[in-house]
């Protein structure tokens, strides 16, 4: 009983292991975006998740004894007809093709955010800069009531 | 705040993974995603559009409107990490250092004192110590100019074989980021100045939208590159495999330089000087 359990959840894990694989990456950057307090670590962690969506998006597209979305002899010269399923569905490339070029920018304004952040407090650890941003608020506060 | 973080993201992998049972097998033809529309694509897109690559059929034709303003989002994030980090004013400071590249021997000329001419025998350097590495500078400018034949035949190729605007434009960057990586962010914004950079960014995505509005003036829709044919003694189907060339070329333009200028922000933190 216990065995054949067992076995079916096995099943269930490898027919669908490309879901697996991404629902796994995408918990480890969102926990590195949730739990760590460094900046860097929490890019580091928004850039796993998106790959993550990269990779499933791109696992959709695939389609078994189909090939890239390119069309074969395509100026041979002789017409001949051309079948949807023995080309890969070309729109999730295409969206991802933008996506990781938009990732890279969004990772670029990300880490120019830490620098700036970095030259203002000279840390990049989160609890570090919200003690320091508490202890500027007393001092307004204690300037501000003499 | 560490405890709570791993509960939800393992309710969020619960969620997700009790999920899956209901998404199509991999690589299911029949599966929700590969249906409908792109069918479509598949079937049609080459006797529409004359382009083999789908992919750059689709991203440059079907959904131009989507990548114009991709594009457009690129050129934001090199906008804001301008804002974000650039420098022009700063303190002077009270020396500059010159390495002699032949000895390796370290000048510190204070200021008022006489600079180096000849800038083949020396290099300005920030640090008091950083090393030259000869294999690395010339092996990194032996393949650059390869590199960037390469990134200009995914451009120009991208029609027939994987490649495109994007990809090309990648390489293109990548190979001055290995000049800057390499050697140093000052010798390399000599060759490829921030100037050059912004102008060539923009003057990409004023190439896309000018395609769009060229086709508008002929009378057809913004981006519907079949009126083209008017310009060019070409039917409109070839007409539209050139606009997606122009758009491609456009799109290759503004990524590379955009990419080249978030590099040079980023690693130097906006001061422009050594670098990494």
């Amino acid at each position: 009983m216990e065995d054949s359990q067992l076995l079916h959840l096995l099943e269930l894990v490898i027919a669908k292991y490309n879901y697996w694989g991404i629902a796994i990456l995408l918990m480890i950057g969102l926990y590195a975006m949730i739990a760590k307090s460094n900046l860097v670590k929490k890019i580091i962690g928004m850039n796993i998740f998106q790959t993550a969506i990269i990779l499933f998006f791109v696992s959709i597209a695939t389609k078994w004894e189909a090939t890239i979305p390119i069309i074969k002899h395509a100026h041979g010269g002789h017409a001949h007809s051309i079948h949807a399923a023995d080309y890969m569905n070309p729109l999730p490339h295409v969206l991802m093709l933008t996506a990781i070029v938009v990732s890279v920018a969004t990772l670029g304004v990300a880490l120019a955010l830490a620098v700036g952040i970095y030259q203002r407090y000279e840390t990049l650890e989160e609890d570090e800069i919200l003690g320091q941003l508490k202890q500027e608020q007393i001092q307004a506060e204690e300037s501000g009531g003499k | 705040m560490r405890r709570a973080g791993l509960i939800g993201v393992l309710l969020f992998g619960a969620v997700l993974l009790y999920s899956s049972h209901a998404f199509p097998p991999l690589g299911d033809p029949q599966s929700p995603a590969s249906r409908h529309v792109s069918d479509d694509y598949i079937e049609h897109g080459m006797e529409e559009t004359a382009v083999p690559n789908l992919v750059t059929a689709v991203l440059a034709d079907y959904r131009s409107y989507d990548t114009l303003f991709e594009t457009t989002v690129i050129l934001a994030a090199g906008i804001a990490c301008f804002f974000l980090l650039r420098r022009y004013r700063r303190k002077a400071a009270d020396y500059r250092l010159y390495r002699h590249i032949d000895t390796g021997i370290t000048l510190i000329i204070e200021r008022g004192g006489k600079e180096p001419e000849d800038s083949s025998e020396f290099e300005r350097i920030d640090a008091q110590w950083v090393p030259y590495d000869l294999i690395i500078n010339k092996a990194a400018g032996l393949v650059v100019p390869f590199l960037q034949l390469f990134a200009l035949y995914v451009i120009f190729h991208g029609h027939h074989s994987p490649g495109g605007g994007f990809q090309g434009g990648v390489i293109f960057g990548a190979t001055v980021i290995l000049l800057a990586i390499s050697r140093d962010l000052r010798s390399t914004r000599q060759r490829f100045s921030e100037k050059r950079a912004v102008y060539l960014a923009c003057l990409g995505l004023l190439l896309y939208a000018g395609t769009g509005v060229a086709c508008l003036l002929l009378g057809g829709n913004f981006l519907d590159y079949g009126v083209l044919s008017r310009l060019v003694a070409v039917d409109p189907v070839m007409a539209r495999s050139h606009g997606i060339l122009l758009v491609e070329i456009g799109v290759g333009m503004a990524v590379s330089a955009i990419m080249i200028w978030i590099y040079y922000n980023v690693a130097s933190a906006g001061r422009h000087d050594e670098g990494l």
